[in-house]
């Protein structure tokens, strides 16, 4: 059991989390992440690992309520343990001092981002981040993503905060201004946000890592679910990633892939919701 | 031992083998309760009357843990069930896995005397007999551990071969952790073969009896990235430590349209269904995609679990595609024979060459092309070559690829001067000692793909090396402190 030490909400969806997992915390680098399962009946779910504390042997999660686990997850509560937790799991990104670099976040994307841009400029890069949401509500993390970058850029898809747009939008301006220099491009959000990040970063022949979320279930290299393409070959990318050269990311198959369940998925959902309506029935 | 046997030799030989009473066909398709119920009592006491009670025992070097079987058999004529299983257990700590799972007509009951003429003794079925009798009696009786240890031992990977290995290293006193990259323990016994052939009480009863041997069980620990190798020797004091982290990486055909959702790996399907009850999905989370027609490639043991499965999960037609004939086929011919029986179809000397999608990307059908046998090959099989021309299409809307595994590659990359061979088979000597002292290894991660008894074999044979290793290391340090002692001595 991995007790929950605190819950802290960070946007209407999205909660952070610091866990009791002094191994996993140990262990753990920039770009790995852990699988956890809730429940007993629960589902096995791959989560960034974006913090760690030795001392108190806690890793951070941060996570966006979306489906029927993450939900499950972010009604919990400090006092509150998590059945499984296995990590850390992943390569660690390569973390080098590039000179500049552009970090972009999207949505959740940006929790994910976080312990990357802080090893990033840890290494002596210059750090141009960019913080991309829907809304407001969406755009998080800024405040530790200021304290480590030298720049921040902030939009949002309807303009209620920064400026309105999405992440491309400043990121293609930097990479045209030769003043910033960039030499290579971190993305981390939703696939057609990375798919996006690649096709422009390729225009200026910029190198770009981006982190897929392929859908997996063990996430030691067991079963393959997580399988993507990259350039034409086949990778699993629990083990082989999963971070990998946005350049050469089939994204659309990925896109593909992650549809597999969406009945399921609504289905999951509806019950969950279900069951919590009927247990506030039996509340008093 | 006779006078329990008052029959002779040509006696016993008239009693035709007895059978294992079974689940007919058309109930066991409807669920995942096991397949064979095993022999009864009366059964179990006819076929051990057939044994021939040989001096020279050739079932006994049939056996690759060196069972006593003839002493068993005669235990159980002796209605000392427990006694039999006992005498099992001396050899081998999970007999009604075992009794279960391991291909007795190609181990002890190949070489049985009686089956020269006639057909061998029920060897495995015996065993399971009483391994099942004594648990529905609970009859079970821990063995009493005389000595205890300190030296500390890491089995790395809970299946067959790394919980043999801790039971023995227990038995011995030594103080054991298994540490597990899953949230159950098991291995393949746990997500690889079905309930149907292996009920998971039998499963955590077994492991609970390694438990109760004081191994300590660590699940959700993934060896190379919570903890290295090294860090074991030079943190966590371990002094030695066996790697059975077996063979599961998947492998995949390469064709057109893998990447298709409704596509899996035999490993991910069966892994949703026995790990993670995706076949009572929604009261399990996890989901797993069905049709109608589900095509399973291959013809080993994981194609033909994986096919029985998908026709327990509802599949009209379950289709087995393999590219040889049945005779090359490598699954037990008792898995084929139930297959069949429960309408699985055997589509032999085809090849799947391509799987087709429609426009919304879900699967409809698998390209295959017909095979003749030619010349053999390396494997002494003949070598498959495909009729030009022949191409025809299967419709189906699953697609599972049971074409072969692999080592797991993260302990090789995080150990350095850990020496690996072909297709990343960790290389061993006789003793299952590695390129490391103090390293040990055995079952699927050192043969590449065998058998659960194989493992087990590894398993005990590695615990005996490190029992060895431990104790000259000990027997060193002992030596080092009296020439060290001995100086201060003459130093006073
Ligand atoms: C390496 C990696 C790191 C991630 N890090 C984070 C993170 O730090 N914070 C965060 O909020 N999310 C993260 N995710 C995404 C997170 O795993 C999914 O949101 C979660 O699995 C959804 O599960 P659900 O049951 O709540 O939703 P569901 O309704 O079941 O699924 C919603 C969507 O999530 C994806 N998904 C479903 N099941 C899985 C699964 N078993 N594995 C992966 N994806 C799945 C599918 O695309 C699906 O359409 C990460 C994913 C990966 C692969
Ligand atoms: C579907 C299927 C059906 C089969 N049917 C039969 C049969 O009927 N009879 C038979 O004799 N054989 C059968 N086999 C083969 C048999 O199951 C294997 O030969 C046997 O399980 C190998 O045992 P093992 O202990 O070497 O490895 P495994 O059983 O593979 O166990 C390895 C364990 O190590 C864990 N692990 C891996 N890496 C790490 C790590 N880095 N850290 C921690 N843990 C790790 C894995 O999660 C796994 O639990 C079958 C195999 C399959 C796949
Ligand atoms: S070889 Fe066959 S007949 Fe002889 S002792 Fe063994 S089981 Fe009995
Ligand atoms: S999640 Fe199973 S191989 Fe990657």
């Amino acid at each position: 059991m991995f007790p929950i030490i605190s819950k802290e909400i960070l946007a209407p969806t999205i909660s952070k989390f610091v866990i009791h997992a002094p191994l996993v915390g140990k262990k753990r680098k920039a770009g790995n992440f852990v699988i956890i399962r809730v429940i007993e009946n629960g589902e096995r779910i791959p989560l960034t690992i974006v913090d760690s504390n030795l001392a108190e042997g806690t890793i951070t999660l941060i996570v966006q309520a979306i489906g029927k686990t993450t939900k499950l997850l972010c009604s919990m509560n400090a006092g509150d343990s998590i059945l499984d937790v296995v990590g850390p799991l992943g390569n660690p990104t390569p973390i080098e001092n590039h000179g500049s670099v552009a970090c972009v976040g999207g949505g959740v994307g940006t929790a994910e981002m976080y312990p990357i841009t802080k090893a990033l400029k840890g290494a002596g890069n210059r750090v141009f981040s960019i913080i991309g949401g829907r809304s407001r509500d969406l755009v998080i993390l800024e405040e530790e993503m200021r304290s480590c970058s030298d720049e921040v850029f902030i939009t949002t898809d309807d303009g209620s905060y920064g400026q309105k747009g999405i992440v491309t939008d400043p990121l293609r301006q930097l990479l045209m201004n030769s003043q910033s220099g960039i030499k290579a491009v971190y993305a981390i959000g939703p696939l057609p946000m990375m798919k996006a990040v690649s096709n422009l970063t390729r225009e200026f022949g910029v190198h770009t890592l981006v982190s897929l979320n392929a859908i997996m279930v063990d996430g030691t290299g067991m079963c393959g679910g997580c399988r993507v393409t990259i350039d034409g070959k086949m990778k699993f990318a629990c083990v082989d990633g999963p971070e990998f050269d946005g350049h050469q990311v089939d994204f659309d198959e990925l896109i593909l892939r992650n549809k597999s369940y969406l009945d399921f998925e609504r289905m999951a959902n509806e019950q969950l919701l279900k069951e919590t309506a009927s247990s506030h029935e039996v509340a008093p | 031992m006779t006078v329990l046997n008052p029959l002779k030799p040509s006696e016993r030989m008239k009693i035709p083998r007895q059978h294992s009473i079974e689940q007919p066909a058309s109930d066991r398709v409807q669920g995942f309760t096991e397949v064979s119920f095993g022999v009864d009592e009366e059964r179990a006491m006819i076929e051990a009357t057939r044994c021939l009670e040989c001096k020279n025992a050739v079932c006994v070097e049939g056996c690759p843990v060196g069972i006593d079987i003839r002493s068993f058999i005669q235990l159980i004529l002796q209605k000392d069930y427990a006694g039999a299983v006992n005498k099992i257990r001396e050899a081998n700590y999970l007999p009604a896995i075992c009794g279960r799972v391991c291909p007795q007509e190609e181990q002890c009951e190949a070489v049985c005397t009686l089956g020269k003429k006639h057909m061998p003794v029920a060897i495995g079925k015996l065993e399971r007999f009483v391994a099942d009798y004594e648990m529905e009696h609970n009859l079970f009786t821990p063995p009493v551990i005389t000595e205890r240890r300190d030296q500390k031992v890491a089995i790395v990977g809970s299946g067959p071969a790394g919980l043999t290995c801790a039971a023995e290293l227990a038995k011995m006193g030594y103080r054991v952790t298994v540490f597990e990259a899953l949230h159950a323990v098991g291995g393949v016994l746990r997500y690889g073969i079905p309930e149907f052939r292996l009920p998971r009480k039998i499963l955590d009863l077994e492991t609970d009896r390694i438990r109760g041997l004081g191994v300590e069980i660590q699940t959700n620990f993934l060896v190379g990235r919570t903890a290295t190798i090294d860090e074991f020797f030079e943190e966590w004091g371990f002094s030695a430590v066996f790697l059975g982290t077996g063979a599961g990486t998947p492998n995949f055909m390469g064709i057109p349209g893998e990447s298709l959702p409704g596509v899996y790996s035999a490993n991910e399907f069966l892994t949703r269904v026995n790990l993670m009850k995706a076949n009572k999905f929604p009261n399990f989370d996890t989901p797993i995609r069905m049709g109608s027609n589900v095509a399973v490639i291959g013809g080993g043991n994981t194609a033909m679990d994986a096919v029985r499965t998908a026709k327990r999960l509802g599949a009209e037609r379950a289709i087995l595609v393999y590219r040889r004939s049945r005779q090359e086929m490598p699954a037990r011919q008792e898995e084929i024979h139930h297959a069949e029986e429960e309408g699985i179809e055997l589509m032999l000397l085809t090849n799947p060459t391509r799987i087709l999608g429609n426009e919304n990307h879900t699967v409809t059908g698998m390209e295959c092309q017909r095979m003749e046998l030619g010349e053999p090959d390396e494997s002494g099989r003949r070598k498959p070559v495909a009729v030009k021309g022949s191409e025809f299409v299967i419709p189906v809307q699953i697609v599972i690829e049971a074409v072969g595994q692999q080592p797991n590659p993260i302990i090789q990359a995080t150990t350095p001067g850990l020496k690996t061979g072909k297709r990343g088979v960790v290389e061993t000597n006789e003793k299952q000692g590695t390129s490391r002292p103090g390293v040990f290894a055995g079952g699927d991660l050192a043969r590449g793909g065998a058998t659960v008894i194989l493992a087990m074999r590894d398993g005990k044979q590695a615990a005996v090396a490190i029992h060895e290793y431990i104790q000259s290391k000990v027997q060193d340090e002992g030596n080092k402190a009296i020439v060290s002692t001995g100086a201060e001595v003459v130093g006073t």
